[in-house]
């Protein structure tokens, strides 16, 4: 078949266009122009840059496979960023790698798959999808480290039978030493971390661009009581214990922004403690809603484990109630089912319940 | 494989690879020496400087500048004449430029130059009055390119030469003929210009030469600096396989205009009658107005670019989009956007140039590609 690589100058990407070469496959490999820097060129510093667009192509060329940069910078200010900020804005903690996979990488980019001659699409997310009984199922990466299923949650069928993951099955370890073996000069790279858009702290960025988030306002406990300023609740997120700026004792962390009256409230550990939270933008990989009173393992954000959970449906939409209390349960970040290692669905949380 | 995309380069022809042969091989010296060695390669280079003098209509082989290529030129044309002496001269040139002459223009802004650039009609071309209008005593360099290296549309550098000295006897014209040199008789006088750029590799010679060919008399403060080569006027090496190899190209092209203008006239007017008749959408840009006869820039409505050049590519047809940022990306075109077309003309618009090596019968295999690259996304 003829895959479409999206390759993002990482280690992962190229091996996974690696992988597809090597099994025969007719390879296109591409990146995606999602940001620009002032002068309107790719960024010269942060992740996707100009410097990972010339790794990506060296590898392509090392691969002897065709490959372009997509222009996709007006899509992804209006369907990534625009929303990220206004998720900050509205007090969320918003997660704008999943809202590119969403909108973006397995939207447009999926969308277009067949247009520039391709049958699938391929990444380099650790993740894998397998085909059993006329069905797809999304599961996590081998290497439970780097797994990424998380942010996939919002694929089903349609996407999936249109989606290659070639590297789900390998550790970080495997796929280094995979680069290595094929001489790619991606193979020593250091992990992406941040934002691919911001270069610096996150919270300059939304100072810069959507200024509103820089309002001062108060800072209180839970109790209502004043106990500090801030210069804005871009700075604040839902669990956050550091650079709160006060002094109140036993240790504090952030309970509750509020973007409308730009108040940030604080309480300690166990107030994070949630029984619950209400989702909406929820989707199951397999289609069909699962049923009432499931019992599934939740994320509850990219980097922790599963814990046990009851999926509920009501009038008002889908919850989670949590066999015991959790912790860090942030407005804006996306709620993902498990059932051992096969995500079944998700969806945002919207709040605690 | 249709290589559609001379106007970005062309093939080397072979009177240049001949040409710069022995340079490559025994002929190796610095022409700035004393000795033997070094004589051989300065009376190559100054045979070379002879006949790009009179090819391009200077009135002395020293009025040849050698440069690194069509940007440098451009750079140096304007440039050159504006800091000449510590002035601040000023610029006025067009909407529709090459990147080369716009952002030396802007550079030349932040030094403190006044800059004007002028607006275009919906064909491109600039009007002489307009380009008046923006004269003014201060203004050193008029730069106005004699065709566009997007859509091939002429300009009439002749006229807005002769306009701009009406208005100010003191101003210097410069042209970009780096496009037009190819099917195009142009030199100096023809195009009423003090100064001309043109490119090696445009017309099928190496990479990385090309001169500024100027009247007699042009103070010019050089851009790159150094051991005072070039009369002080550029300083570094000479390439001289580069320029032995320019020079045979553009003596070769000159040779060849005719038959080159009737092989890709021929090759285009196949191209374009098919693709109007049989795809639906598709729209010749400036078709009505003089452009350069290798230049068929068009777009079909409802196709973006980047779709259909890597369809394009897939099929080994390499043609182009009026201009890629350095990573690739394919950016709506500022001559598009100067002639008033929206983005998502401008986002639809490709360019196919025919060349040297083109035969008539590649305006219909460019013209299958086409049909055959839009039936599949319809």
């Amino acid at each position: 078949m003829r895959a479409l690589v999206a390759m993002s100058g990482g280690v992962d990407s190229s091996v996974a266009a690696a992988v597809m070469v090597e099994q025969g496959h007719e390879v296109v490999g591409v990146t995606l122009k999602q940001w620009e820097g002032p002068d309107g060129r790719l960024p010269t510093a942060g992740c996707c840059t100009v410097a990972d667009a010339e790794d990506a192509r060296r590898v392509a060329a090392r691969l002897g496979v065709p490959y372009y940069v997509l222009d996709y910078t007006d899509q992804f200010a209006r369907e990534v960023v625009a929303r990220f900020g206004e998720g900050y804005l509205a007090g969320r903690t918003p997660n704008p790698c999943i809202e590119c996979n969403r909108r973006v990488r397995f939207g447009a980019l999926l969308d277009r798959v067949e247009a520039l001659g391709c049958d699938v699409l391929v990444t380099g997310h650790h993740a894998r999808v397998d085909h059993v009984d006329g069905r797809f199922r999304l599961l996590a990466g081998r290497d439970s480290a780097k797994d990424q299923s998380y942010v996939l949650h919002m694929l089903g069928q349609a996407e999936l039978a249109r989606i290659v993951l070639p590297i789900g099955e390998m550790t970080k370890e495997q796929v280094r030493a995979e680069a290595k073996r094929l001489g790619l000069r991606t193979a020593t790279k250091p992990d992406s971390q941040d934002l691919c858009f911001v270069q610096g702290d996150y919270r300059d960025f939304l100072r810069e661009h959507f200024p509103d988030s820089a309002r001062p306002g108060s800072i209180v406990d839970s109790d209502g009581v004043v106990v500090g300023s801030h210069d804005g609740v871009s700075g604040f997120t839902v669990g956050q214990r550091r650079g709160l700026g006060v002094s109140v004792g036993e240790p504090r962390y952030v309970l509750r922004v509020d973007a409308a009256t730009a108040t940030v409230t604080l309480g300690p550990r166990s107030a994070l403690e949630v029984e619950g939270c209400a989702l909406d933008e929820v989707s199951f990989v397999a289609g069909a809603a699962v049923s009432d009173g499931l019992e599934v393992g939740v994320k509850v954000r990219y980097r922790s484990r599963p814990v046990p959970a009851v999926l509920r449906r009501s009038a008002a939409g889908w919850q989670i109630r949590f066999d015991r209390p959790a912790e860090g349960v942030a407005p804006g970040q996306a709620a993902v089912f498990y059932l051992d290692d096969e995500v079944l669905g998700g969806g945002t949380i919207v709040a605690a319940a | 494989m249709l290589y559609l995309d001379h106007a970005a380069t062309t093939p080397v022809r072979p009177e240049a690879r001949e040409a710069m042969a022995p340079l490559l091989d025994r002929e190796f010296g610095n022409p700035s020496g004393i000795h033997a060695v070094s004589r051989r390669a300065k009376d190559l280079l100054e045979d070379a400087r002879e006949r790009i003098a009179g090819l391009l209509g200077a009135a002395h082989p020293l009025d040849v500048v050698f440069t690194g290529g069509g940007t440098e030129s451009d750079n140096l044309g304007l440039a050159g004449p504006a800091l000449a002496g510590g002035a601040r001269g000023g610029i006025v040139t067009t909407a529709v430029e090459h990147a080369a002459v716009l952002e030396t223009a802007r550079f030349l802004g932040r030094l403190g130059c006044p800059v004007a650039f002028v607006g275009v009609d919906r064909a491109g071309r600039v009007s002489p009055e307009d380009v008046v209008a923006a004269i003014d005593g201060a203004t050193r360099v008029v730069s106005v390119m004699a065709a566009n290296n997007e859509t091939g549309v002429v300009q009439p550098v002749a006229e807005v030469a002769a306009a701009a000295r009406r208005a100010s006897p003191g101003v210097l014209v410069h042209t970009d003929a780096v496009q037009a040199f190819v099917s195009r008789d142009v030199d100096l006088a023809g195009l009423g210009a003090d100064m001309l750029t043109v490119s090696s590799h445009k017309v099928g010679g190496p990479k990385g030469v090309g001169a500024l060919v100027l009247r007699p008399g042009i103070d010019l403060e050089p851009v790159i600096h150094g051991g005072g080569h070039e009369l002080g006027r550029r300083s570094g090496t000479h390439d001289v396989a580069g320029i032995v190899g320019m020079a045979a190209a553009l003596e070769a092209a000159s040779k060849d205009r005719d038959r080159f203008s009737q092989d890709v006239d021929e090759a285009r007017r196949r191209f374009e009658r098919r693709v109007i008749a049989e795809v639906p959408g598709a729209v010749i840009t400036a078709a009505g107005v003089d452009r350069l006869v290798q230049h068929s820039h068009f777009r079909i409505e409802g196709f973006d670019a980047e779709t259909l050049l890597i369809r394009l590519d897939s099929a080994g047809v390499a043609a182009a989009a009026g201009s890629a940022c350095h990573s690739g990306a394919i950016e709506v075109s500022h001559v598009l956007a100067a002639m008033g077309m929206n983005e998502s003309e401008a986002r639809s618009s490709v360019r196919f140039t025919f060349g040297w090596t083109t035969r008539p019968e590649d305006g219909d295999a460019a013209a299958d590609a086409v049909i055959a690259a839009v039936e599949g996304l319809r």
